[in-house]
């Protein structure tokens, strides 16, 4: 459970643009007729995408509306569940894992790269105003550790350098491809090599 | 070690592509409207014999979990849902499945689901895996073009669908009941238990969950015999396991090996040894960050199967293997365990959302050397209070890794600690443990 800040300049209305309404027509059929609750999750995800990857309480109401649901229902799943962002986040937005297997494997150098580069603090927008950062908890990728995920795509087998290449591009707006920064094939066990004087896979 | 042609995961590293005629090509599909033709009570009895135990990291036998679910089809539906929110620290081995072997998921839940009577699956991804949940949507579609999904799937005579539903960050919904609470709209945390899921599961009908894993083994194990599998690793605890090997070894994967192998043989021949060498080994945890860290003593001669970890007072769970050598501080890797607990517990029970905020304080004060004597035996008392006293398991994945750090590494947490504490001034105060903070303004 964590603590979400809702933002404090909030837009009026909101309505689903037509092209999300199709979807969500669709999403609905996925479950049965009289628990079409279940299909607030997606939604939120909808509305999120519409909204420049933050979901304004406007959008809670409308979907309470939609699925006939209480609204505070719908804040309930908004601020509960960690991947509904209630304040705008950067065009940007990286997520840097640092839990222990990432930890262990240098997740600390990243955060301090992601200060230094982005912003002192989480959640806040860079001088350019194009990216933001937080700490996340296990994202699922150990064995590809440190990595980080940037949107909605994994970096992987990071370094100090290869991550200070990530946030150069995308401060530039033109982001590097995602995947393992030391070339390897998925989850693969690789052959030794030295990188920064240290012994890595 | 698994010899080539018994690895069940050909393509775990995508080297032969994860599209479905690339699959068919290595047997996926093959004989499904044969095998579905055996009848259920064939299926089940043949799970069984091979004995499967769930993947997911408590080890339910998965022949016995079936057959929980009532035999006709009463007035309500069948559910089956696949667990996919892999959350837990240290594993990622759904994810591969997801991505590079989607079909043997696919297949594994038209049988499962015609084993229980479910028409209706709905796999449970975690918001994080995007990407693998397109990858898993178009192996999806790829397989309603084939027909092997849909109206009378595969010939079979079975109709069946398949949903994606995604999460949305919470670790807590990888719990069964909190996961259909989730599907269902609300907030995931956990429902008492019992009636048990098998009974009265998502929109209240009965529903069986198994993990990714467990299910994309089924169709393999039934080509093939259960007798097939229980052959492989060691009584009661068979077949092949995907181990996520990270931390400080020289090249972390993941690889497909058989149950019981020695954690040392695992480590050395697939993951290129540990940083440093064996005798740089400071700890392992054998199965995702739940599970109690083992010392070196331990590590030497241990085997990774259930029953060999629990004797040892660990456990296989989701066979996450995280590697700690002597260059790494023990304390702050568990503190950094304890505060993901404090992150993700769910607040419903008490003893759970106050008890992980305290291990992590705790351990936090004994990093950074302001604890006292008294906070050891304090931790050791918050994690037996922990323990047994909430609703879902998660209680004791919190509270056990910190006991296990304090039944091996006693002596590192008394050398950081002093007998004075730091504010000598109202010592007394038995509810007032966090008594550093007063220093702070923010207190």
């Amino acid at each position: 459970m964590s603590l979400k800040k809702v933002h404090g300049e909030q837009p009026k209305e909101f309505k689903f643009s037509s092209e999300n309404l199709k979807k969500a027509e669709e999403i609905l059929k996925k479950y049965p007729e009289k628990n079409k609750k279940s299909a607030v999750m997606p939604f939120l995800y909808l509305a999120q995408r519409q909204n420049n990857n933050w979901i304004p309480l406007a959008a809670m109401k409308y979907i309470a509306n939609f699925l006939s649901m209480p609204y505070i229902s719908v804040y309930e799943v908004a601020s509960f569940y960690s991947m509904y962002n209630l304040a705008p986040v950067g065009k940007h937005f990286i997520q840097v894992c640092t839990t222990t297997p990432c930890l262990i494997r240098g997740a600390d150098k990243i955060v301090k790269l992601c200060k230094e580069k982005i912003s002192p603090k989480e959640n806040e927008l860079s001088k350019a105003g194009n990216c933001s950062w937080m700490e996340v908890e296990c994202l699922g990728a150990c064995v590809s550790a440190p990595m980080i995920q940037i949107n909605d795509d994994y970096y992987e087998d990071l370094d100090e350098k290869s991550t200070k290449d990530i946030l150069d591009s995308l401060i530039k707006d033109k982001p590097l491809k995602p995947g393992s920064y030391r070339g390897r094939a998925n989850t693969s066990p690789e052959k030794k090599q030295t990188i920064n004087g240290e012994n890595h896979a | 070690m698994l010899k080539k042609e018994d690895k069940i995961f050909k393509n775990l590293y995508n080297e032969f592509g994860w599209e479905i005629e690339n699959s068919i090509k290595r047997d996926d599909w093959k004989d499904t409207k044969n095998i579905i033709s055996k009848g259920r009570d064939w299926i089940i009895s043949e799970i069984k014999l091979s004995e499967l135990r769930g993947r997911g990291g408590a080890g339910f036998s998965t022949g016995l979990k079936w057959s929980f679910a009532p035999k006709e089809v009463g007035s309500r539906p069948h559910y089956l849902v696949i667990n996919a929110d892999e959350s837990e620290p240290g594993t990622c081995k759904d994810r591969d499945i997801l991505r590079f072997e989607p079909q043997k998921l696919i297949e594994g839940c038209l049988i499962a689901g015609f084993a229980v009577n479910a028409h209706v699956c709905y796999i449970y991804i975690r918001g994080e895996y995007f990407n693998e949940g397109k990858r898993l949507q178009e192996a999806i579609d790829q397989a309603y073009e084939k027909g092997f999904l849909g109206k009378n799937a595969c010939s079979s005579g079975w109709d069946f669908d398949i949903h994606i539903h995604y999460g949305a960050g919470a670790y807590i919904c990888g719990e069964e009941t909190a996961l259909l609470e989730s599907i269902e709209g609300n907030k995931g945390q956990p429902r008492l238990k019992p009636p048990f899921p098998a009974l009265v599961g998502l929109y209240g009908c009965p529903t069986i969950v198994n993990n990714v894993e467990t299910i994309a083994v089924v169709p393999t194990i039934l080509r093939r015999g259960g007798k097939w599998f229980a052959s492989i690793g060691k009584p009661k605890n068979t077949g092949t396991k995907i181990f996520c090997i990270s931390g400080n070894v020289n090249s972390p994967c993941n690889v497909e090996e058989e149950m019981g192998i020695p954690l040392k043989e695992l480590i050395e021949k697939h993951a290129g040894g540990v940083i440093g060498g064996w005798d740089n080994l400071q700890a392992v945890i054998p199965g995702g960050s739940s599970m109690p860290l083992l010392s070196k003593k331990i590590c030497d001669t241990i085997t990774m199967d259930f029953d060999a970890l629990i004797e040892n007072k660990s456990g296989l769970g989701t066979a996450g293997v995280v590697v700690i050598n002597k260059n790494q501080d023990i304390i702050s890797c568990m503190a950094r365990i304890a505060r993901f607990y404090k992150h993700e517990s769910c607040g419903q029970c008490t003893p759970c959302r106050e008890g992980a905020g305290w291990m992590w304080r705790i351990l936090d004060r004994v990093e950074k050397r302001k604890a006292t004597f008294n906070d050891i035996e304090l931790l050791s008392d918050v994690t037996k209070q922990i323990e047994g006293h909430t609703i879902c398991a998660f209680g004791e994945g919190s509270a056990w890794p910190v006991q296990g750090l304090l039944r091996h590494f006693r002596k590192e947490i008394e050398s950081r600690c002093r007998e004075e504490p730091l504010i000598k001034k109202k010592t007394n105060n038995p509810y007032l443990v966090d008594q550093h903070l007063l220093e702070n303004k923010n207190a």
